[in-house]
């Protein structure tokens, strides 16, 4: 165990990319991410490490500098959170298109409107299918972590496709937590120089980002939809090697006290602490209640995920987003398409809960689980709406 | 610097086929992408009216018209995507556009 420090998340997520020997960091600020872009600067401007920061004028432009960087052979960084995020949105297929691995923080913060600073994922949920493999972290020290192997899943040989970290705004970013930053040498040996597959050089012109007419174009969905489901493997065994050199383990799907519980709740991001803590007063009351923690949301851990709520009776998929005017939110409503062929499967409802940096305490979910025994329909249920 | 430069196919038919992010690693090989398939009109020169000005070869978005051995022109249909541009911009109106399927 190296020493730990206390550090604001946010500073402690730019201080886990400066190890990673990045080229070029092209971040635009917003709330709750500022911090990353500031502290980015500062690292770079100090000269504490060889990299260029591009002063962009938006997240748009952000993203697309980024691409170019990551297109010449840079290793290339950025963090957005909400609106920026949003704003990126049209390059965000672009990039996963064109098998660029850029690694991206996002501070998970609601989307306008209206006008909310606060954290929830309906930021992050209209990316969903843009082709980014999509992680959420839990705590400060998984930032960290995430954000250090974002960049060896995204550039290994069998991925080549971007990397999201999903960090909650505020309530992570803003933390001030004891948190342990691995050495410069340390990453160094676990994360090497990229090596592109191609770059752009004027020595050896190449085209990248080529036209697909209607004859082609289907075939390059479908690479594309084999290339993101095949990086689950590679995730998890850059999340092995994590382990045996950090002593940290990571796995694609979590689970806490599942075995023998008839209720699961699933979360994602920031909210598993403290069902981890509504679950453990459960227990004590004796319920047989447990805790599946979604780590990656993109590609889909089927199997995993499958077999963390095998033979619960009841599954309470938590969502911190909705699909406005669909069929609640989109974590259940994956899970339940996930779910729909097979013979033996719990019941889901869905809990919309903490939108817009509404807390949840440990009594909230403990009224979810309440609130599973007694509901019996399968519709969605936003949680906590003063009526 | 590419390390592991994959050999260009000539026409991807398989899904495997396409190189990763459909990278195209032969350069100045877009003249082998015949656009000109898109296109419903062609134009029709009639070299009567024509005063031999070039007006069609400025005009023209695709840059395939060419000037032929007696200064006259025509467009290349392996790239003319039938906008017609050139006979609009004919003011001797030499150039007429045709339906393909006439």
């Amino acid at each position: 165990m190296g020493k730990r420090v206390g550090m604001e998340v946010a500073i402690a997520a730019a201080e886990a990319v400066a190890l990673c020997n990045i080229d070029v960091a092209a971040v635009y600020p917003i709330t709750p991410q500022s911090h990353i872009a500031e502290h980015m600067a500062d690292i770079i401007h100090d000269g504490r490490i060889d990299a260029e920061f591009i002063t962009v004028e938006s997240e748009h432009s952000a993203i697309s500098a980024c691409a170019g960087a990551s297109a010449a052979g840079a290793r290339a960084y950025t963090a957005t959170s909400s609106q920026g995020l949003m704003l990126m949105h049209e390059i965000l297929p672009i990039v996963s298109a064109m098998r660029l691995p850029i690694c991206m923080a996002n501070a998970n913060r609601a989307v306008s409107g209206p006008l909310n600073i606060w954290n929830d994922h309906t930021d992050i949920m209209p990316q969903r299918d843009s082709g980014w493999i999509s992680l959420f972290v839990e705590n400060g020290q998984e930032a960290i972590d995430l954000s250090i192997m974002s960049f060896k899943i995204a550039e290994d040989p069998e991925v080549m496709l971007p990397c999201v970290v999903n960090i909650d705004g505020f309530q992570l970013t803003h933390m001030i937590e004891p948190l342990e930053l691995p050495s410069q040498a340390e990453v160094a040996k676990f994360l090497p120089p990229r090596k592109a597959f191609a770059q752009l050089h004027p020595d050896n012109p190449i085209s990248m980002g080529c036209f697909a007419m209607p004859d082609t174009y289907t075939e390059t969905v479908k690479a594309k939809e084999v290339a993101l489901r095949a990086a689950k493997k590679v995730v998890t065994k850059v999340f092995g090697e994590w382990a045996k050199r950090f002593g940290r383990k990571y796995s694609v799907v979590e689970t806490y006290r599942a075995k023998d519980a008839d209720t699961l709740m699933l979360t994602m991001g920031s909210m598993g602490e403290t069902a981890a803590t509504a679950v453990d007063e459960l227990r004590k009351a004796g319920r047989k209640v447990g805790l599946v923690k979604l780590r990656l949301w993109r590609p889909f851990p089927v199997e995993e995920f499958k077999a963390a709520v095998q033979g619960c009776k009841t599954l309470i998929v938590m969502d911190r987003a909705i699909s406005t005017g669909g069929a609640g939110g989109p974590v259940a409503t994956d899970v339940k398409s996930l779910l729909y062929g097979d013979k033996k499967k719990p019941r889901v409802l869905n809990v919309i809960a903490g939108l817009g940096g509404r807390d949840l305490t440990v009594g909230d979910f403990v009224a979810m689980f309440d609130l599973a025994k007694k509901k019996k329909d399968e519709t969605f249920e936003l949680y906590g709406v003063r009526e | 610097m590419a390390k592991k430069k994959t050999e260009q196919k000539k026409w991807p038919e398989k899904w495997h086929e396409l190189n990763p992010g459909c990278m195209v690693f032969a350069a100045g090989n877009a003249a082998n992408y015949k656009t000109g398939s898109w296109k419903s009109q062609r134009p029709l020169w009639d070299n009567a009216k024509c005063i031999k000005c070039g007006i069609c070869y400025i005009f023209c978005p695709e840059g395939c018209i060419q000037e032929t051995q007696d200064g006259f022109y025509e467009a290349n249909l392996d790239y003319c995507k039938g906008c017609g541009i050139c006979a609009h911009e004919c003011w001797p109106g030499a150039i007429v556009m045709r339906e393909e399927e006439e």
